[in-house]
């Protein structure tokens, strides 16, 4: 090998070296743009919620406190009305502004389906681990429950509960809906773990003496969090899902203002017939917004457990 | 492949009869809790329909004795569980004494013909639209517009039901806004019943497609991705057999496989979705049902509905993890 082979060789090195740690520092998975905007469409959807809060007369949510089915601005209804700025998203059937509906209803739905995935989640980390761990019988009754849990849909169970304890608050609803998110994270981490505990660090730590919570905790759980991530972001979306399918039958919280009984009541109202869009249309697009904000964060954070994704 | 384990039969069919049995004790388990007693709402909706009742207490005792919860609780629990068992939930309250079965009777054909045919049509066409995005020779359009698409996938179908009876049946009027046929016609077999059938079903089985076909196309995506370097559709490629023929013939034939597995696990989610959809349309089915039962408070026919519908999608993912194995002689059943 002559030296000027060798030097071409040496700068080549220093070349890609170089381009190596450019695209370390602008190709952090965390930063890719399905995660950005996903995020940024439900932090929309809370800082509607935050600053609605702190601007917008959240006395206009009570029945009869404006005129009937007024329109959005910018739009006539039915009766050749206007939609005036007092109430700019329009008010529906009994005299509610829109408005004031979805600054209410809209952080009450991300609130549903964060703390019932986040119970699900501690439940399905707990039980996963254990059922890795420990094996045997514990395994068994940990698997079988989950595999049957998971078959079953959660709207039946919740719909035979909520016709017959009548009115449920917010929080007593995330907790019946955590009872079906935590199926799926406990077999994700279950299997996860399987796989993990034949691994060379997972063994050199227990050759070294590690306790058990201590190799499940820092050493198996950082290597979990894309996929706990995502399993989070699946509950979220199946969490709301199932309470808004519940507040458009008609039994979610009864004295609160949610998205999906705003819908109930357009819907029983005939508001599709009459052509009251923004009763209904508001709080449909505030959801699909939200999931659609879900979906994104989903996609992204698979690119982030998936490498093979990113260059696609 | 061929015969099935045993072993694993038999753990299916555990896992089967333990999802029937817990699910049909949670239902019965959790009205019980409550502190409604449905003799009460039977008395009440008498009352409320005669003015006044003479006797009230015997009547009271009376309901009671016939509901059969006069009985200790656990009598009443094996007579649920054995009545389940022949789809025997009792009497409806509301329309009392319809028996709970012949309404879930009416109910179910057309819950799942519109299952049946809206998951059919979106396995196809998600399919297909997921190959097509990989596929080298799909038009370009076929590449932009079938991602724009997808985005609709993480909506639950009782919004784009709402959005599409909006558009197409407020506003355009093409089709009809609710119901499973015309108040017109005479159900039967005749033409003009199918007609307004299919006319009345296109709505609420379209509102379910647009919003499951991106889960099979993106699913789909994934498999055409790995399925394309394989060896035997680079020899296809190289014998100069047409791009078509590899298409359908060599890469979603071997893509396709794994798509019905991913199936099992959705089914419930799809269910419960379609009662949702079958109560925006005031569709026939098991939805509207469940959903009149909520409204009257009527616990036998909101019990029936929520097993049967449970009972389906245990029934689905049983068999669906029974035949997957015949369908695709390279995945072996598990020792189990």
């Amino acid at each position: 090998m002559t030296s000027t082979d060798h030097q071409a060789e040496i700068a080549a090195d220093k070349a890609a070296r170089k381009r190596a740690k450019r695209m370390k520092r602008f190709d952090n998975p965390w930063l890719n743009p399905k995660l950005i905007w996903g995020a940024g469409l439900l932090l929309a959807i809370v800082a509607l919620g935050l600053i609605g809060r702190m601007l917008w007369n959240l006395e206009l949510v009570y029945t009869g406190s404006t005129p009937l089915k007024l329109p959005p601005l910018g739009f006539e209804n039915l009766r050749k009305q206007p939609g005036v700025l007092d109430y700019p998203l329009g008010t529906d059937g009994s005299g509610r502004d829109i408005l004031a509906l979805i600054i209410m209803g809209a952080p009450n739905s991300l609130f549903v389906g964060l703390l019932a995935s986040l119970i699900g989640m501690s439940t399905g980390i707990v039980l996963g681990f254990t059922a890795g761990f420990v094996g045997g019988r514990t395994d068994d009754v940990i698997r079988v429950l989950s595999d049957v849990m998971i078959t079953i849909p959660p709207l039946l169970i919740l719909v035979v509960f909520q016709s017959a304890f009548g009115d449920v608050s917010l929080t007593m609803m995330a907790l019946l809906i955590a009872g079906f998110v935590w199926q799926s994270p406990t077999r994700l981490i279950r299997a996860q773990v399987l796989s993990m505990k034949q691994s060379g660090y997972v063994q050199m730590a227990q050759l070294s003496g590690a306790s058990t919570t201590d190799i499940m905790f820092k050493e198996m759980l950082p290597n979990l969090i894309p996929y706990l991530f995502g399993s989070f972001i699946a509950s979220v979306t199946t969490a709301i899902v199932t309470a808004v399918g519940l507040e458009v039958l008609g039994l979610g919280p009864q004295r609160i203002p949610t998205l999906g009984r705003t819908i109930y009541e357009a819907i029983n109202a005939g508001a599709l017939i009459q052509n009251l869009w923004w009763w209904w249309g508001i709080p449909t697009l505030l959801l699909a917004t939200m999931f659609i904000g879900l979906l994104l964060i989903n996609l992204g954070l698979d690119e982030v457990s998936n490498p093979r994704l990113r260059k696609a | 492949m061929g015969r099935i384990p045993r072993k694993y039969l038999i753990n299916r069919l555990i896992t089967l009869a333990l999802t029937v049995l817990i699910a049909a004790s949670m239902i019965w388990v959790i009205p019980r809790l409550s502190p409604v007693d449905p003799a009460e709402i039977a008395l009440g909706r008498m009352a409320s329909g005669a003015g006044a009742v003479a006797n009230a207490e015997e009547i009271l005792a009376q309901l009671r004795a016939q509901m059969g919860i006069d009985q200790p609780l656990i009598v009443q629990y094996f007579k649920y569980l054995k009545g389940a068992l022949v789809f025997d939930f009792g009497l409806s309250t509301a329309t009392f004494p319809t028996p709970v079965s012949a309404l879930i009777a009416q109910a179910l054909p057309w819950t799942l013909g519109l299952m049946i045919l809206s998951l059919v049509i979106t396995f196809v066409i998600g399919n297909l639209l997921g190959a097509l995005m990989v596929w080298d020779h799909s038009p370009k359009l076929a590449k932009v517009a079938i991602p724009a698409a997808m985005v609709f996938t993480s909506i639950p179908p009782i919004l784009s039901g709402l959005l599409l009876m909006w558009i197409f049946a407020a506003k355009l009027r093409w089709f009809p806004l609710t119901g499973a046929y015309g108040l017109t016609v005479d159900p039967g077999w005749n033409w003009a019943f199918v007609q307004s059938v299919l006319h009345h079903g296109f709505l609420p089985a379209m509102a379910i497609v647009i919003v499951t076909f991106g889960f099979w196309a993106l699913g789909m995506r994934g498999l055409m991705i790995t399925v394309q370097g394989e060896d035997y559709v680079k020899l296809a490629e190289a014998k100069g057999l047409k791009p078509r023929y590899i298409l359908y013939r060599y890469m979603i034939r071997n893509a396709i496989l794994p798509q019905i597995t991913a199936f099992a696990l959705k089914i419930g989610l799809l269910i419960a979705g379609q009662v949702l959809v079958e109560r925006i349309f005031a569709y026939n089915g098991m939805g509207k049902l469940l959903y009149d039962a909520i409204l009257d408070q009527d616990f036998p026919v909101i019990q029936g509905v929520s097993y049967v519908i449970i009972l389906i999608t245990a029934l689905s993912v049983f068999i669906v993890d029974l035949i997957y194995p015949f369908i695709d002689p390279r995945i072996r059943h598990e020792g189990g």
